[in-house]
């Protein structure tokens, strides 16, 4: 009975097929570890701000009269309104969490390396969408650090010559934020954007099984095939990597739900405190910060002492992460057979990454702003000293076969 | 059915033109949708200038009014304030006000009409956030220099005049808006000095 519907199925479209080419039989490498969880997760928290995105839509209110009160309203007279709302919050952040650490997987195991630069341009597109999502986003609530953000962001436009002027009225559809600007922000985040990220997710997921994934070691599990053109390190995604993502999400889940229940504003940092006030154009407040996840890229334009070149460095220091599989010019992929150079250069990277992140949550002050400059430096350091000592570095061998 | 043979040349024209044809179409739809983000009618109309007593505002205090959806500044500067304006000329991008960032009438050593009086958009020219008044701490951020505007979101900042200080983001001196006086006590904002 159930093998004929099945047959019926197949018979008009390719569902067995299809099941079998991305999940049943798509071959993964044996060896994945910690690292692997974060793909996974990426999608369970896009499912997440999906459904409590659509909930919240349900009771909010998209004017610059209406907006802050709508969310007390969900907060406090909606029936779990507090919950969905906190869901898509905390989901906002965990996104973040969870992305910065599938890129860091990427930029260890070298899996933006030929043949997946196209896969890793995808990842880095979801990125840039995610984030323009993430800012307008943060309108929505019409409070403090909403209003005077997005006051920040769009102004960013306004530092291109000639057209800047125009270009931000254009943005804002007012000469300051204003009810319009909140309007087409509420438009852009809850339909155009979520298909653009939408469809960019299945591009990512259609690159990637098309060279198949990378692994720790950074070796092309094809390359070595059975008689039956198996790799003979590879596993079938299902029931294998199912079953181990699903231990992910149990972990991920604890900690999501205890921020979720215990800290919903993340300390002041995934809720900011002016933002528990109603926007008021006439007085920014004493401090403003972006949400901590841009907080690196925001500490770079503050470090730049100049409006146009502050705004170039900031857009410099994504752009620079699109074209990383060309700046590395080493056929080894994985950090594991890399030179010590390239290990240091990583960490550093790394550090510079956090240390600026710190930065640009804080207020300015002179001693913090060399800090910061110097951090912009060795941040942009990386790429330049990947693509000098990577046409000629003296990496290990690689293995023929996964280790574990 | 005719079997003349395939004209090439002919069908490539009929391609290109039917190309062209369509793309000119895509682009005249794609006006309205971009033009609709515009400011509307009712938000050009918005602007209409403001009337601010200043009668009642102490010796160093700021107020603020709404211009446009604008915050304004208008402070009242003491004499000591004035003279330390005359200090600073070296520590400044523009000093003198060359770039037109306030109205002919307000390019002068104080940037207004009245120099006890300063009228300025309170809008930091780096990226748009409210500079914060700073009347007695501002020798925090700039040695020997008692008050001033320091901008919370990046550090700009500017004197009591709003002229910017070097090594900041910030590019250029607080717009000054047109305003006129219309007695001792009552300014107009959005209005040029001379124009009804």
């Amino acid at each position: 009975m159930v093998k004929n519907i099945v047959d019926w199925i197949d018979a008009r479209i390719p569902m067995t097929a299809t099941y079998n080419r991305h999940v049943g039989q798509y071959a993964t490498p044996t060896n994945f570890n910690f690292w692997y969880f974060f793909g996974s997760l990426a999608m369970l928290v896009l499912v997440n701000q999906l459904l409590t995105g659509i909930w919240l839509t349900m009771n909010y209110v998209p004017t610059a009269e209406g907006a802050f009160a709508s969310i007390e309203y969900i907060m406090r007279d909606v029936e779990y309104g507090w919950l969905l709302r906190y869901m898509h919050s905390t989901g906002a952040s965990a996104f973040f969490v969870v992305i910065y650490l599938h890129m860091f997987r990427g930029l260890i195991y070298g899996s933006y390396q030929k043949p997946r630069e196209l896969l890793w341009l995808f990842g880095m597109l979801i990125f840039l969408v995610l984030m323009a999502e993430a800012f307008m986003g943060y309108l929505l609530p019409w409070g403090q650090m909403s209003y005077w953000g997005a006051q920040v962001i769009i102004s960013l436009f306004g530092a291109i010559p000639v057209i800047g002027d125009d270009l931000t009225l254009w943005i804002r559809g007012d000469f300051v934020v204003s009810g319009a600007t909140l309007n087409r922000f509420f438009a852009l985040h809850v339909i155009a954007l979520p298909l653009v990220l939408v469809v960019l997710v299945f591009l990512h997921l259609i690159a990637l099984h098309e060279v198949g994934s990378n692994n720790p070691d950074g070796i092309e599990i094809k390359k070595n095939k059975d008689e039956n053109g198996w790799p003979v390190d590879g596993i079938p995604f299902h029931p294998y990597y199912t079953v181990k993502d699903i231990m992910g999400v149990a972990g991920f889940l604890i900690v999501f739900c205890y921020v979720l229940f215990f800290m919903p504003e993340g300390g002041g940092y995934f809720l900011e405190k002016p933002n528990f006030e109603a926007a008021n154009p006439m007085k920014t407040p004493e401090h403003i910060a972006p949400v901590w996840y841009f907080t690196p890229f925001y500490a770079i334009l503050r470090a730049i002492p100049d409006k146009l070149l502050g705004v170039v460095g900031m857009g410099l220091a994504i752009a620079v992460l699109f074209v990383l599989p060309w700046l590395d010019r080493c056929k080894v992929k994985s950090v594991r057979y890399r030179s010590m150079v390239h290990k240091l250069n990583i960490s550093q990277f790394a550090v510079s990454f956090i240390v600026l992140g710190y930065l640009g949550a804080v207020p300015a002050t002179p001693a913090l702003t060399i800090a910061a400059r110097i951090f912009t430096l060795t941040y942009f350091g990386f790429f330049l000293a990947l693509w000098i000592y990577s046409k000629n570095e003296k990496t290990k061998p690689v293995p023929e076969r996964l280790t574990h | 059915m005719s079997n003349a043979p395939v004209d090439t040349g002919r069908r490539r024209f009929l391609t290109a033109a039917t190309a062209v044809v369509g793309g000119a179409g895509a682009v005249a739809v794609a006006v309205p949708f971009i033009k609709s983000w515009n400011p509307s009618a009712k938000a050009k109309a918005a602007g209409a200038p403001v009337e601010v007593n200043i009668s009642k505002v102490e010796p160093g205090q700021l107020i603020r009014v709404e211009w446009r959806g604008k915050p304004v500044w208008v402070v009242r500067r003491t004499e000591e304030i004035l003279a330390n304006l005359a200090t600073l000329d070296d520590q400044l991008r523009d000093p003198a006000s060359v770039e037109e960032q306030q109205p002919a009438y307000a390019q002068n050593a104080g940037r207004s009409i009245n120099p006890e009086f300063f009228i300025a958009v309170g809008l930091c020219t780096h990226l748009g956030c409210s500079p914060t008044y700073l009347p007695d701490t501002f020798g925090e951020q700039v040695e020997g220099v008692p008050s001033g505007f320091f901008c919370p979101c990046h550090g700009s900042k500017f004197d009591m005049a709003g002229r910017v200080f070097q090594g900041v983001p910030a590019p250029l001196n607080l717009v000054v808006p047109p305003h006129q006086y219309i007695d001792d006590n009552n300014v107009i904002i959005g209005v040029d000095q001379g124009d009804a």
